[in-house]
């Protein structure tokens, strides 16, 4: 079972929120095996709390077109189909622009005498880690690359492959946003769990990620990260929505304090574990729920 | 004209919070943009009205014209993005999965698919609370192309800013590293990065410094919430130092920022906090870098 901990708004925990829990539930063997895998590829924090032993890394490329002067005639098709201004004829030349290229192969497998084959091209990095406890898969992007999707469906073909008990589950750290990054992972998701904070702010990306959710028809439930601060809208937006709150986590000083110095909360902050106790019960009822 | 784009790597380090009460500080002698289109969040303390709205299109996607389609199976064969599925012998284009590659449409012997503009979402030209001019967004839930719709936002910024000839341009950027980013930074002149003493804020500003570098745009930082952790702080100094990045202000960790949003104002608006002076002070500095010569 798949569960992504998203957001719409950035900075709302979903990294705190991911590692503890994973760690938590890891830790108290509540799952018979337990990945935590961090697929917000631009920007991939959980490994920063995480002192394990990289078992495996691995490369990841997607695959554009190469252009064959020797073979191409000119006929002009390539670029005729290419929808993303990728491929561009001048004159004799063919350039290809691979920062805007999807990889659909249309240039190279329609190509009448084939001029345009596909090469690999490096896009990122992933790696596969021994947390002791569970075990921890990050994707990273290459800086410069602006496609985050096809990294994070490769990752999650991985993850598929390597995890084939149902009795696993998965946690995803998620990319922000409502756009595309994050509607890969949602969409290969079985659960979605929003973090947000209860300010004006994260009142009105949560609203933007559950539109989101509910165009994809995702099930999703909310946990309040920051409790205590700003106001208590966020309650009654969940209300009117009929959005389960599975838990709220408490705003405190020293929950930053110790987020900086990059080590896990729960064992250090009481009202923090019980929080997030909830969070693990809700996701051992949930696995029942769909055996 | 100078373009002032201001991003952070991670989110949550008070990117826009900043961004929009330097808007209030620079008061009609700019035009605000917001292209953190994903989670447009500025509207909330500068009220725009709204005043004219644009949908924006960009990118297709493909539809099946069932009365045309023979069933050949041609769209399934070709298409590497699992956007054709089949249910009891009909053919049909999952959209959400759609790249709009056309592919498909370019082998249908029939002619069957036809390729739909894309909706991306709305663009606005707005006044907020300053009398000033801002362009804002709003992403349509799960839409592809966040990228092309951040350009159209900056467009239409540069030509707000054009035709009532003013010589700034203030922009919240989006987070990440990816296209929407790639976009904000495109013909920017100025980048104010703000981040935090923790181990994330660090590592999301370095990455998303190295992006900075290659479109070789000065930059300046603001580090929120120094107080948090010290020896982050000083770590931060010393890598601002080593790569020329001008250290614009230092904030401290104070819950006055999220009291001031929740009242829905700026922190430079927040007159009773020592927030507000911090933020004039950051946004003087940040100006008197930006008309720096090189």
């Amino acid at each position: 079972m798949k569960i992504a901990v998203a957001s719409g708004k950035g900075g709302t925990g979903k990294t705190t929120l991911s590692i503890n829990l994973s760690s938590y539930l890891a830790e108290n063997k509540i799952f018979k095996s337990l990945i935590l895998a961090d697929l917000d590829v631009e920007e991939p924090n959980s490994g920063l709390f995480i002192n394990g032993k990289t078992v495996e890394t691995v490369e990841k490329y997607k695959f554009i077109p190469e252009w064959n002067k020797e073979k191409c005639t000119n006929c002009g098709l390539c670029e005729r189909v290419c929808n993303f201004n990728s491929v561009l004829q001048f004159g004799k030349t063919i350039m290809i622009l691979p920062e805007l290229c999807h990889s659909c192969y249309a240039c190279s497998e329609l190509c009448p005498v084939d001029a345009l084959p596909m090469k690999p091209q490096r896009m990122g990095e992933m790696k596969l880690v021994d947390a002791s406890t569970y075990t921890f898969i990050e994707s990273r992007l290459d800086i410069g690359q602006e496609q985050a999707v096809p990294l994070i469906a490769q990752t999650i073909e991985y993850i598929d492959e390597y995890s084939q008990s149902s009795d696993d589950m998965v946690i995803i750290d998620s990319p922000p946003g409502t756009s595309c990054p994050v509607i890969e992972v949602a969409k290969n998701s079985d659960f979605i769990i929003l973090v947000t904070e209860p300010t004006p702010f994260g009142l009105h990306d949560l609203n933007l990620a559950v539109e989101t959710m509910r165009e994809i028809g995702k099930e999703f439930a909310v946990v309040i990260n920051r409790w205590g601060i700003g106001n208590e809208d966020v309650i009654k937006y969940c209300e009117d929505n009929k959005i389960k709150i599975i838990a709220k986590l408490p705003n405190m000083r020293k929950i930053a304090e110790i987020y900086s110095e990059g080590r896990l909360i729960y064992n250090d902050v009481p009202g923090f574990k019980a929080e997030l106790s909830k969070v693990a019960d809700f996701l051992v009822e949930l696995k029942r729920s769909s055996n | 004209m100078k373009e002032i784009v201001v991003i952070s790597g991670k989110g949550g380090t008070g990117k826009t919070s900043l961004t929009a009460s330097f808007a209030v500080l620079g008061g009609k002698n700019l035009v605000v943009g917001d292209c953190d289109v994903d989670a447009d969040d500025m509207h909330l303390l500068l009220k725009p009205d709204y005043n004219v709205k644009e949908n924006f299109k960009s990118g297709l996607y493909a539809e099946i014209i069932q009365d045309k389609c023979t069933a050949c199976g041609k769209c399934f064969e070709v298409c590497r993005f699992n956007a054709v599925t089949i249910e009891n012998g009909v053919y049909r284009i999952d959209e959400l999965n759609c790249e709009g590659c056309g592919y498909c449409a370019e082998v249908c012997p029939e002619k069957a698919i036809p390729m739909i503009p894309a909706a991306v979402g709305s663009v606005f030209k707005s006044n907020i609370k300053t009398g000033a001019t801002m362009i804002h967004a709003r992403l349509k839930p799960g839409a592809d192309n966040s990228g092309k719709l951040v350009a159209k936002v900056k467009q239409d910024a540069n030509a707000a800013a054009v035709e009532m000839g003013l010589e700034m341009i203030l922009i919240d950027g989006s987070p990440g590293i990816g296209c929407p980013v790639v976009s904000s930074l495109t013909g920017a002149d100025y980048v104010i990065l703000v981040t935090e003493p923790t181990p994330s804020g660090i590592h999301d500003l370095k990455r998303v410094y190295e992006l900075v570098k290659k479109f070789k745009i000065r930059a300046g930082l603001i580090i929120n919430k120094n107080d948090l952790n010290s020896a982050l702080t000083e770590e931060l100094k010393k890598y601002a130092e080593s790569e020329n990045i001008n250290v614009l202000s230092l904030l401290p960790y104070n819950e006055d920022f999220t009291k001031a949003i929740t009242a829905g104002i700026t922190a430079a608006e927040f007159t009773e906090s020592e927030i507000s002076g911090f933020v004039k002070d950051a946004w003087v500095k940040a100006k008197i870098d930006i008309y720096k010569e090189k």
